[in-house]
């Protein structure tokens, strides 16, 4: 299935790309398997998860479609 | 309810006439209560000559909504309206403008604050920081420590 995925602020600076596409073979993947995929490095404790808009955490299993994103905690208005 | 978040100028004053002329029921309402947020020229000891601020398109407008909608059901109060500015911003530019409409002042004023703190601490903003020097850096976290924001919230 494939997923997209989308970096913000310091971490889109860090990672050289603001967003990715990856291609995932394993039935009930999570968005720890994609973090795999996008980074060779542990993913920084402060970076926050979202799946299709939503903050959520590294164990959310994933469907074919869905948006991942990535990004710093909030620096608000 | 009406939340915007614009790489556009924002003129807080003229987005609450128009909003309060197009949407609200004229002699409905007993007041509104803004607050307009603008860009300081310092933060943390450093002169800031600019800042850029990221956002999650289709994200950061559903969560404002969310923390909006909260607001409607918390209080009694008739219209809520929110425009963030995003992208590049200067010194004494409006950042933010909340505006709340209702019948009586102070669930208007209760739910203003609400919208605001709540919007400072969740709402998916990032802002980089310009300084004279021409340095840019990422704020780390909100000036606000969004645990004493949420106490006195509960204190109010």
């Amino acid at each position: 299935m494939e997923i997209d995925v989308k970096f913000f602020a310091s971490l889109r600076e860090r990672m050289g790309r603001t967003s990715d596409k990856v291609t995932l073979d394993q039935p009930a993947a999570t968005v720890a398997v994609v973090w795999a995929k996008v980074s060779s490095e542990p993913m920084p404790s402060n970076i926050l998860v979202a799946v299709n808009k939503e903050y959520t955490d590294l164990n959310q299993a994933l469907k074919g479609g869905d948006e991942v994103a990535f990004f710093p905690p909030v620096t608000g208005g | 309810m009406k939340v915007v978040v614009q790489t556009d100028k924002l003129d807080p004053y003229q987005a609450i006439t128009h909003h309060e002329t197009t949407e609200l029921e004229s002699g409905k309402h007993g007041g509104v209560v803004s607050f307009v947020g603008t860009m300081r020229d310092f933060n943390d000891g450093e002169d800031v000559t600019a800042m850029n601020l990221d956002y999650y398109p289709g994200m950061t407008e559903k969560h404002i909504e969310q923390v909006c909608q909260e607001a409607m059901e918390g209080w009694d109060v008739m219209d809520v309206l929110v425009v963030h500015r995003a992208g590049d911003v200067y010194p004494s530019d409006p950042i933010v403008l909340v505006a709340v409409w209702s019948a009586h002042r102070a669930a208007a004023f209760d739910a203003c604050r609400y919208v605001i703190n709540y919007l400072k601490e969740r709402a998916p903003f990032w802002k980089c920081e310009v300084t004279t020097e021409g340095k840019k850096h990422w704020v780390e976290h909100n000036s606000e420590d969004p645990g004493a924001a949420k106490s006195r919230l509960k204190s109010a």
